[in-house]
Formats: C-alpha cells, structure tokens, sequence
C-alpha cells in the first residue's frame, strides 16, 4: 500500500467511525432534537471524511469534483430536512429534552 | 457460488416474501408495498441469473431498467385506485349496514 | 470478504422487506420500504449494474417513497364516508384490530405454507437451471460497433430492443393517463388552505428547491450525454429531472403544475411522439427500429432527448397528479 492508500483508508475509518457514532446517537438520545443532533452531525461528518478519503482515490480532477459536489448535495438536503423535522415537532410542541427534567414535556405548557 | 446466483435466491425469498405480503395483509397500501417487493424480488432474479458466471450481461440489465420506470407506474396507478375506492368506494358497506 | 458483505446486504435487504410488511405502523412500513429501495439500490452497485443503481436510488427509493408517504395522510385513519360522517372503523383501517377467527388462522397459515413452498420451488429451479446455450453479453459485445453508442445498456435499450423501451414509455404514458382519470375526481370539502405556520416552514426547503433545480437540469443533462458512452441515459435524467419537480412542487413553486397548459400536456407525449416518428421513418430498414448504422448515434441522441423530457414530465405528473388531488 502506497502512502497514498494510507491517508485513504485512515479517512474512511474516521468517516465510518462518525456514521457508527451518528447511528448510537439516533438510537440512544432521548429526544427528536438531540437525534437530529447526532444524525446530522456525526452523518455529515462521517461523509465528509468518506469524501476525503475517497479523492486520494479520483482517476481525474472531473471525479474529485463530482465527490465533492456530492458531499455539499448531502449537506444541503441533510440541513434542510433536520430544519424541517425539528421545525414540525416545535410547532406540535415538544419541548427539547433536559436533564433536569426528563420526560417528554411540551414548551407551550408552563 | 458466484454473487449473482446469490442475488437471484435471494430475489427468489423475495418473491415469496411478497406473495405472502400480498395475500395476508388486508390494507391496500401494505399490498402495494408487497407487490412492490414482489417486483424487486423478480428483477433481481432477472439480473442475478444471467450474471451467474460473473461477467456483466446488459441485456437483463437494459430489461429492469424498463421494468423500473414501468412497476412506478403501476404503484401511483393502485395508489390512485386505493384513494378513490377509500373515497367514494363505501357504498357497499352502508348498504350492509 | 465480498462474500461477508453480499451475504450481509442481502440479510438487511429481507429484513427490510419483511419488516415492511409485518411491522403494525404503516408509516413505519412506508419508511422501511425506502430503506429497502435504497439497499436495492446497493446489491444493483454489487451486481455491476450502475445503470439500474441510479435509477433504483432515484425512482424505486426516491420517486415511490414520495409518492407512498404522500399516499400514507390519504390512505391512513378513519374512512371518510360521502355524507361527511367519520367511521370509526372499517375494513380499509381495521388491520388487526382484534384476535382473527379459527378459519382466518388456517388460512393465513396455509398462505405462509404456500409461501415458503413458492420460494423454495423457486430457488430449487434457480439453482437446477441449466447453463445457458448462448452467451448473451458476447452477442451484445460483437454489435456493439454497429449500435451508434459506446455503452452496452443504452445500445440494448435503445437499439437492440429499442420495441421494449417504446412500449415503456406508451405504458408509462397511459399510466399517467390512469391515474389523471381516477385521481381526477376531488375529495368533497378539502380547501387548500395552507395555515400561515405552515407557510413560515416553507422559507428553507423554497431556498433548497431554487438552488437544487437549475443544478438538477445540469445533472439531467448530463447524465443524458453520458448515457451514450457511460452509464447514465434518458431513464435516470428523467428521474432526476422528475425529482427537481417533486421539490419545486413540494416548496410551493410550482404554481403552473396544478393546470398545465398545452405545452405541458404536449411535452408529456413529445418523447413517444418523437420515438414512433423515428420508428416510422427507418420502417424502410425491414426490421422495427433498425436504424441505418451511419445515423444510429443522432438518432438514438435525438429519442433520448425526447424521452427524457417525457419522462421527466410524466414522472412528475404521476406525483402532481396524485398529491394535487386533495389540494384543489
């Protein structure tokens, strides 16, 4: 393996260690804003370093590009969905998790 | 055994999958789901069996590509069929009744 | 280590399948059948199959699950009768309320028994068959200079068996014209009101739709160029282009797509109009579709830009259609 394949696979393993820890997230957080969270975060993240990894491996400037533009789609579409998810859930009133006070409560109840 | 012996059998569970979904399930999106699966069972069959000595075979391929486009065509179709029987569909019921 | 992954993608992709249809929450079976589509989608990838890939991801995952969630707010809760009246259960909202009957369980368990024997019977003839006595990828493999393209999915489906994909369109055309008929009568008393909140949440999708659909042209484009040597072609440029109709639809910017006009409804036949056109011009080659092979590149360009656009269109239509119905 040239150095090349090195920072490749070290990229690949650090997105698919972010994506392992998005999926925990998703499973384990108590609330719909805090799965969001993880979701959009750790996934974004994870991509990216998949991204990274994957141009050591573009045959030409054309494929890098297209794998970067892909990465950015993803962004833009993964924002706009969490916007809306926790935008819907807002306005049907749950209120984000606390510690202090777990369960499920809504904002509007005082 | 090669990978597309091994897709094609599992297009075969697929398939059953499907036919059971489609048989004991009474509401009608939960059918169309499971001819929807039906459907993907069937292509991969299609595909996975003329490719069961590993090398690419287009003519399948260029095949489920058409039957793609042709099995969304049937889902809004049932789905149109499902809204409207839903919709205007109950007199049948009211006269039992 | 393939074998590790296949053996694994195929697992997920019966559970996916299975969950779909046994789960009791059906916006949860909606959910899974995505998940399902797009794991199809991967086992195309594993297949050697990227042509099938992309338009499974944008028209099996992406083009039905939004036509199937749409559906779930139609299809879902109480049935509406005519009179208004809300009844509080019938056969179309019942599924499994209640313990079924002993003659219900025979049944169900001889129609799993009949299942399992349906699958193994097919596996068995999977596994029985013969080799093949000829070598398809071969055949295509020697005409591929003839075809007028370089890639060997776009040459079958457009020149070999170009009959197939004209039917397909015809098919999807009167598909489209199914559903205009059936989904053309509007639900009594559903105003399309959207509520002012509703209307706030709209900002950030419209600021998505307005960048991705001038984008998306560009990929459709693209992929129709890149049809004729690569992977890519009228199919998935359709998809792509239905895709940035749906999200334009979706963010309130589609105010022509309720009524269209002429050109509209003229576009959803072009690429039909377009391909019997062909057809009918080349009729003096003796075989349907053989086109004269100096002309057979232009030619195949020329259906496929038509057919994209169609297809785009209908696509679309076949979502407009079905969400429009209730919003009218």
């Amino acid at each position: 393996m040239s150095g090349l394949d090195w920072l490749s696979a070290i990229f690949l393993l650090v997105g698919a260690a972010f994506f392992l820890a998005g999926t925990v997230g998703l499973l384990r957080f108590p609330d719909v804003y805090t799965r969001l969270h993880a979701l959009a975060k750790a996934d974004n993240l994870g991509l990216g370093c998949i991204v990274i990894g994957l141009l050591f491996q573009a045959d030409s400037l054309a494929a890098a590009l297209k794998l970067v533009l892909v990465w950015l789609l993803a962004l833009a579409a993964s924002a706009t969905v969490s916007f809306l998810v926790a935008h819907r859930a807002w306005r049907r009133g749950i209120a984000p998790w606390r510690a202090d006070e777990p369960g499920i409560r809504r904002h509007d109840e005082s | 055994m090669s990978a597309g012996l091994l897709y094609a059998l599992a297009g075969a569970a697929l398939f059953a999958f499907g036919v059971a979904g489609l048989i004991l399930r009474s509401h009608p999106l939960r059918k169309i789901l499971a001819f929807n699966v039906m459907g993907s069972g069937a292509f991969l069959v299609l595909v996975g069996l003329g490719q069961r000595d590993g090398t690419a075979d287009p003519v399948p391929q260029a095949m489920v590509l058409t039957g793609i486009v042709v099995s969304i065509a049937a889902t809004a179709l049932a789905l149109a069929l499902a809204r409207r029987q839903r919709e205007h569909g109950n007199d049948k019921e009211e006269r039992d009744a | 280590m393939n074998l590790a992954f296949d053996l694994l993608l195929i697992a997920a992709l019966l559970w996916s399948a299975g969950r779909a249809l046994t789960t009791p929450d059906l916006f949860r079976a909606v959910v899974l059948f995505i998940v399902f589509g797009l794991l199809m989608a991967l086992a195309w990838a594993r297949l050697d199959a990227p042509d099938i890939a992309l338009a499974e991801a944008a028209i099996g995952a992406g083009l039905t699950g939004a036509l199937l969630l749409d559906a779930l707010g139609h299809l879902r809760g109480p049935v509406r009768r005519k009179s208004g009246l809300i009844a509080p259960s019938t056969v179309m909202s019942s599924e499994g309320a209640g313990p079924p009957a002993f003659p219900t369980y025979f049944l169900n368990g001889l129609a799993i028994v009949l299942a399992v024997a349906l699958g193994l019977a097919l596996a068995g003839a999977l596994l029985l068959l013969p080799e093949p006595a000829i070598s398809l990828p071969r055949e295509v493999a020697a005409a591929m200079d003839a075809s007028g393209v370089a890639h060997p999915v776009t040459a079958v489906l457009l020149n070999f068996r170009g009959y197939d994909t004209l039917l397909e369109v015809a098919v999807l055309w009167l598909a489209l014209l199914g559903v205009l008929a059936v989904a053309g009568g509007r639900a009594p008393g559903r105003a399309p009101v959207t509520p002012r909140s509703a209307r706030a949440s709209l900002k950030v999708p419209r600021l998505l739709a307005r960048v991705l659909a001038p984008l998306a042209l560009l990929v459709a484009g693209y992929l129709l160029w890149a049809g004729a040597h690569q992977p890519g072609g009228a199919f998935q440029a359709g998809a792509v282009l239905a895709a940035a109709a749906v999200l334009l639809n979706l963010a309130g910017l589609l105010p022509g797509g309720a009524t269209p006009r002429w050109v509209l409804r003229a576009g959803l036949g072009f690429g039909l109009l377009v391909f019997l056109a062909v057809a009918a011009a080349v009729m003096g080659q003796g075989v349907l579709l053989q086109y004269p092979p100096a002309w057979a590149g232009a030619l195949i360009m020329l259906i496929e830009t038509g057919l994209t656009l169609s297809i785009g269109l209908t696509l679309a239509g076949l979502f407009l259609a079905l969400s429009g119905a209730s919003r009218q």
